[in-house]
């Protein structure tokens, strides 16, 4: 019945998501019992296994190889099909992220598992094992039972507490040999915003649409997600306009984001901008147009023009401070 | 270079999602059925790759009989041949253990898909189909060039994207701005209707998750608005308790 859980890691810290894993498995053990095991792959800073303690893990699994710094998927997917083995393993716990679909996927056929995506909650195991998952793009659940022995859940963010009082666990280092094969794909280079916060892990995301009218006028957004801590997010013509990259697109067709809090500024609301938005606790709307459907899926909103708005709310975020 | 791409039958974007049959069944009432916004960008960018590589292009869906006009249209667009396998797609890995089944003997120098489907949102049938066929799998892609036998791309990663080179064949789940979404013309619709369709019929495989029954979110309050950002500030601190 033991569990293994992957952790991300980016620039050697481990991601909140990943963390988030790891007590969402501490919480599955407690239902079926086992241990809650978690494998680390490439460099990863020492101090940041405390934090997986904590989290819940009753073991830690490291394998250093830098080769694994990167993402690649069939490298990781091998490593991680090694250890289920070696851990006795019967069900893999992962973060949905771009690289955790990709291993997951790779790894259902590898483990003979079955996997569910987009798990939003711990399963019901009183009549065989089945878990609660998003679909149609956050429009609606699916109880989903898994049959087979083995199980992959790549779980959805924001939908389970991260534990701090875990306690310690031992990490042990292992030196699996990951075979050149797994390197075909080769990476050659990437393009990385440094030290911003990722959007699909952040807690507070500030979004801004096509009504802001040109990429100039993204300094107000920028100097209000730095008063709040938050990523940044923009609509879907943002993007394809080119004034904002495309990693920062949220919706049906973007990144698809969980925070506690979404600010969106000076964006409709159209329903594939809403797909994406619609897992946030809590949403603001800023928008000049009292009958932006937006109004409609918004906690709390402002009717007024976001150039007035925007760098006021700022100011009063900052005075909090 | 022979393309294969692996289309979804979903209800569109706009659709209003309800279930019936005590919640067992989507309601298909009104609803308007598309190929996969993803989907249609890997069929964008095939239809591109074709035209630079005098190359041939097969697309795929895992369906029943109502899936056949959005085959037709993937046809429209410019694949030049469609195959549907005759099953339900209930599950993620049954749809990729058809996929690779029919593609394991027939040589496709690529393999494309979208980055998800937008009913399951599962991203996850490219790279089953990658390891059942032992072929790379890279997703999400939002660039792709083939050069000789060698596929360069860019793959999006949180934050940014990444470069790779891979040997053909392998398999991309493509997003945007890979290609831009194609218009079938009206020459395009008319040849769809003698392009050839065929139908297969799936092999037996058991499916190794279930869904029991669909739930719909609960709804969603109104909204309080508010007139200055100091009253939105107090909400978000004494109402919300987030700041
Ligand atoms: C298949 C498909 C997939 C799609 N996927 C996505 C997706 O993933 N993400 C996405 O975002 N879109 C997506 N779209 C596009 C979507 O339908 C909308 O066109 C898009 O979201 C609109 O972006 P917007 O709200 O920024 O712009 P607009 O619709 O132009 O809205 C601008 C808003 O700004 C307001 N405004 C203008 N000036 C001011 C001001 N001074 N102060 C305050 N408010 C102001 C206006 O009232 C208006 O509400 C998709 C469409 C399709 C067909
Ligand atoms: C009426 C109806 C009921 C359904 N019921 C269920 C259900 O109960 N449980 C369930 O899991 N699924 C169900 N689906 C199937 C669903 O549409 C998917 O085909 C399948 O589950 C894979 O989904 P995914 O989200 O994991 O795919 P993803 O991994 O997100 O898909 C990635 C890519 O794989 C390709 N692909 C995916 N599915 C197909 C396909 N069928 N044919 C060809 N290429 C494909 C596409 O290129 C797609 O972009 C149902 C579909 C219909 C029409």
């Amino acid at each position: 019945m033991s569990i293994l859980v992957y952790i991300e890691q980016d620039q050697g810290k481990i991601k909140g998501s990943s963390l988030e894993a790891v007590s969402y498995a501490a919480g599955l053990s407690e239902l079926q019992g086992g241990d809650v095991n978690v494998l680390g792959l490439g460099s990863i800073e020492a101090e940041e296994w405390n934090k997986v303690g904590g989290a819940g893990a009753n073991a830690i699994y490291h394998i250093g190889d830098e080769r694994l710094d990167q993402g690649v998927i069939l490298a990781h997917a091998d490593a991680i099909a090694k250890v289920f083995e070696k851990v006795g393993a019967t069900t893999l716990v992962l973060a949905k992220s771009s690289l955790g679909d990709a291993v997951a996927a790779r790894l259902a056929v590898k483990l003979g598992a079955g996997l569910v995506s987009n798990v939003v909650g711990l399963p019901d195991l009183s009549n065989g094992f089945v878990v609660k998952r998003s679909i149609f793009t956050g429009k609606a659940f699916a109880d989903t039972s898994i049959d087979t022995e083995n199980k992959i859940l790549a779980v959805k963010k924001n939908i389970h507490p991260i534990k701090t009082d875990g306690g310690e666990a031992k990490v042990e280092s292992l030196d699996l040999t990951i075979s050149e094969e797994n390197f075909v794909a080769k990476i050659t280079g990437a393009e990385k915003a440094e030290g911003e916060i990722l959007l699909p892990e952040a807690d507070v995301v500030v979004s801004g649409g096509r009504g802001l009218k040109g990429p100039e006028n993204w300094n107000m957004i920028e100097e209000l997600a730095d008063s709040l801590n938050a990523a940044k997010g923009c609509s879907k013509p943002v993007s394809d306009l080119g004034w904002r990259p495309h990693h920062e697109h949220v919706g049906q067709t973007g990144v698809k984001v969980a925070p506690t809090l979404y600010v969106a500024v000076a964006i409709s609301g159209a329903i594939q901008h809403l797909a994406g938005v619609n897992a946030s606790k809590y949403i603001v709307v800023i928008n000049n147009d009292p009958d932006a459907p937006f109004f409609k899926a918004a906690d709390y909103g402002i009717v007024g023009d976001a150039f007035d708005v925007v760098p006021k709310l700022t100011q009063a975020i900052k005075a909090l401070k | 270079m022979k393309i294969l791409v692996c289309i979804t039958h979903v209800p569109d974007t706009t659709s209003k999602i309800q279930f019936t049959d005590n919640n067992t069944q989507l309601d298909k009432k009104g609803v308007q059925f598309i190929i996969g916004p993803y989907d249609d960008y890997a069929l964008a960018r095939a239809v591109e790759l074709k035209a630079e590589t005098s190359g041939n292009i097969t697309v795929l869906n895992v369906g029943e009989v109502e899936t056949e006009p959005t085959l037709r249209k993937a046809l429209a667009i410019g694949a030049d041949e469609a195959v549907r396998i005759n099953a339900a797609p209930k599950d993620a890995f049954f749809v990729a253990k058809q996929i690779a089944n029919y593609a394991k003997d027939k040589a496709f120098d690529l393999i494309l898909m979208g980055r998800e489907s937008i009913d399951f949102n599962g991203g996850m049938v490219h790279g089953m189909v990658g390891e059942l066929l032992g072929m790379p799998s890279m997703s999400p892609v939002m660039k792709l060039e083939i050069e000789g036998d060698k596929g360069k791309l860019s793959r999006e990663i949180e934050g940014g994207k990444e470069f790779i080179e891979v040997d053909l064949p392998f398999i991309a789940g493509c997003q945007e701005p890979i290609a831009e979404w194609k218009i079938p013309n009206m020459r395009g619709i008319m040849s769809a209707r003698t392009k050839p369709l065929s139908v297969i019929e799936p092999a037996e495989e058991a499916e190794r998750t279930a869904v029991n029954s669909y739930e719909m979110p609960p709804a969603k309050g109104a909204v309080k608005l508010v007139d200055n950002v100091d009253q939105l500030v107090d909400l978000l601190k004494n109402d919300a308790k987030i700041l």
